[in-house]
């Protein structure tokens, strides 16, 4: 049995931050296998990386960046044709509060 | 001998010289998947109707003597992570089933350009989260050489389908390994280009720091043509490269004497399978045959690569997926009392169970108060890795290791322990962490007539040499060129 590293109330708060929700089972079963990932990546701790710069992008250049003109875009109906809700040019969504 | 057996390439040169038609090469395509895809399940859409006129579009330009495109009546398939206009996209999720992109991939545009004809979509794990083709709502694809197996992932639709002569030529995408290990267990070969090689604009994101779009092909020609045709800048996509596209072809053409070869210890694990070291070692024997100098190398970090891998795709996931919230596309829920459950159960019911847990990992590994543990660890590690790799190639031209540990696994083997499963990427993820190009092909079978894989790794942008390794190793290995027999499962004996 390895230590446990996030208990099942951290697992219902992370869901919340992710808008995911899960059954009781669903629950159970995610914080035994995120336990059991989160132990091997512990595996890193064994490196000692104070000195060392963390890599976000692996191929050294300068940002590329493009004209600041107009161009045409996507029609707005085309666009709307995709949602499953949509109200005069908009999408709809339920009601927020 | 039907024409879907062929490369790309001879079919290419048979249409120019009138001997076959680009039409009847696409019959014989939707043949071969009339006849198989009911066992392999590669595609999720078939382009029927628009590529046989296409076709025939092919064959107007040559009877009336029109200059042809590079790629002139080439079947293509391409994975469903890769928006194509007016033809459903998936990305073999639920959340996305019926969603129809208003736009072309630049990758799809280009191949279009080159002549090329889009056959269809194929099946992948959800999101490209996965190294079998499980993880797709739409069913698992099978392994053409033991249907009973799985194809690898996650883009194992788009490899069992060329593998299956279904197809000559096939995209797919690689976040940690997920066209060359497929390519390995189908016995096929695949390229990871260099990060930023190949446009990604219309390329679904799961982890936009590590995702490249790249070729699956039968043979090394195939694979040199098509990168031809796919790499080069794009104004769409920031993180694409603005360097010279060369003639990927013509530089296979040379041979590879005095070519320095590292061979790196850490990558001889235990769990490694002894037919995959003794292939291996076998195909180590031909390169050194061919002029060239190995020797053992060392890249120190390797065993960190997968945790580090893991931290940082699933925290890119957890921050691309939020966009599936059921407003602007894809699926979306009827029963919720507002907004916020409306997002909720979309995304708990559109999700499969691993894009799930890759989302909770990375939401919390992101989250306040682990970020530093987590994400930014992972961070400091994806440099020693990538320094592993810059000192290697001071001393080496190329790497070869294993592409998988072991061949194909069986169907549902892995499934229940994702680490088990995460551990089938051990020898891909180190190679997208440090950015740099490998191909994956075929060295040998196992006793069981299983495909190896052989990987071959370069520094950033030196496809060239990767693609001329791999040409001298196809020509010169004395590999049998087989092909898998896809036969149905055979009936199991009664002992129950």
């Amino acid at each position: 049995m390895t230590e446990k590293i996030i208990t099942k109330k951290e697992v219902e708060y992370v869901a919340k931050l992710a808008k995911l929700e899960f059954d009781e089972i669903e629950k159970k079963e995610f914080t035994s296998q995120l336990n059991s990932i989160l132990d091997y990546f512990k595996k890193l701790n064994e490196l000692n990386t104070e000195k060392v710069e963390p890599t976000a992008y692996v191929i050294s250049m300068p940002n590329l960046l493009n004209e600041d003109e107009v161009k045409p875009s996507l029609p707005q109906e085309e666009v709307l044709s995709k949602a499953k809700y949509v109200k005069k040019g908009y999408f709809k969504v339920p009601k927020i509060m | 001998m039907t024409l879907n057996q062929l490369t790309a390439h001879e079919v290419i040169n048979l249409i120019r010289k009138k001997k076959i038609t680009a039409y009847e090469v696409m019959q014989d395509i939707f043949n071969q998947i009339d006849k198989v895809d009911n066992l392999i399940r590669a595609f999720l859409v078939l382009n029927k109707e628009e590529a046989l006129k296409q076709s025939k579009e092919i064959d107007i330009k040559v009877k009336n003597g029109e200059k042809l495109p590079p790629l002139a009546g080439v079947a293509v398939a391409v994975k469903d992570i890769i928006v194509t206009r007016g033809t459903e996209t998936t990305c073999g999720s639920k959340i996305l089933k019926g969603f129809i992109p208003p736009y072309n991939a630049t990758v799809i545009n280009r191949l279009k350009e080159a002549g090329a004809i889009i056959i269809g979509k194929t099946n992948m794990d959800e999101f490209a989260m996965g190294s079998s083709t499980e993880n797709s709502a739409f069913g698992p694809t099978h392994n053409p050489w033991d249907l009973e197996r799985v194809p690898g992932g996650s883009s194992g639709g788009s490899t069992a389908a060329v593998a299956a002569d279904e197809t000559f030529v096939a995209l797919g995408t690689d976040t940690g390994g997920s066209i060359r290990q497929p390519a390995s267990l189908c016995g096929m070969v695949g390229l990871k280009p260099t990060y930023g090689r190949v446009s990604r604009y219309g390329l679904v994101a799961y982890a936009s720091s590590l995702d490249q779009i790249g070729p699956i092909t039968k043979d090394v020609t195939d694979c040199a043509l098509l990168m031809k045709v796919i790499s080069g800048h794009d104004n769409m996509d920031s993180t694409s490269v603005n360097l010279e596209v060369p003639d990927y072809l013509k530089s296979c053409q040379e041979g590879i004497k005095d070519l320095k070869i590292g061979v790196p210890k850490e990558y001889f694990i235990e769990g490694i399978d002894p037919e995959v070291k003794d292939a291996l070692d076998k195909a180590l024997k031909v390169f050194e045959k061919l002029g060239a100098k190995i020797e053992e190398a060392s890249l120190p970090h390797t065993e960190y690569s997968l945790p580090a891998y893991y931290l940082i795709a699933t925290a890119e996931a957890s921050s691309n997926l939020a966009r599936y919230d059921g407003v602007q596309y894809g699926y979306r829920v009827e029963d919720y009392e507002d907004l916020s459950f409306m997002y909720q159960r979309t995304r708990s019911k559109g999700f499969g169970s691993e894009v799930k847990r890759r989302i909770m990992l990375g939401t919390y590994a992101l989250s306040s108060g682990y970020y530093d543990a987590y994400y930014l660890k992972a961070q400091k590690v994806r440099t020693l890795i990538k320094e592993d790799f810059d000192k290697a190639f001071e001393k080496y031209d190329i790497l070869i290791t294993p592409t998988s540990p072991t061949p194909a696994f069986k169907l549902k083997e892995k499934v229940s322990d994702p680490l088990t499963m995460y551990l089938s990427d051990i020898y891909t993820v180190p190679i997208n962490l440090a950015g740099i190009p490998a191909i994956s092909l075929n060295c040998g079978y196992s006793k069981s007539n299983l495909p190896i894989g052989l990987q071959i790794i370069g520094k950033h942008f030196s496809e060239e040499t990767i693609l001329r390794t791999a040409y001298n190793f196809e020509k010169h290995s004395d590999v049998e060129k087989k092909k898998p027999e896809m036969k149905p499962a055979k009936c199991k004996e009664v002992v129950e």
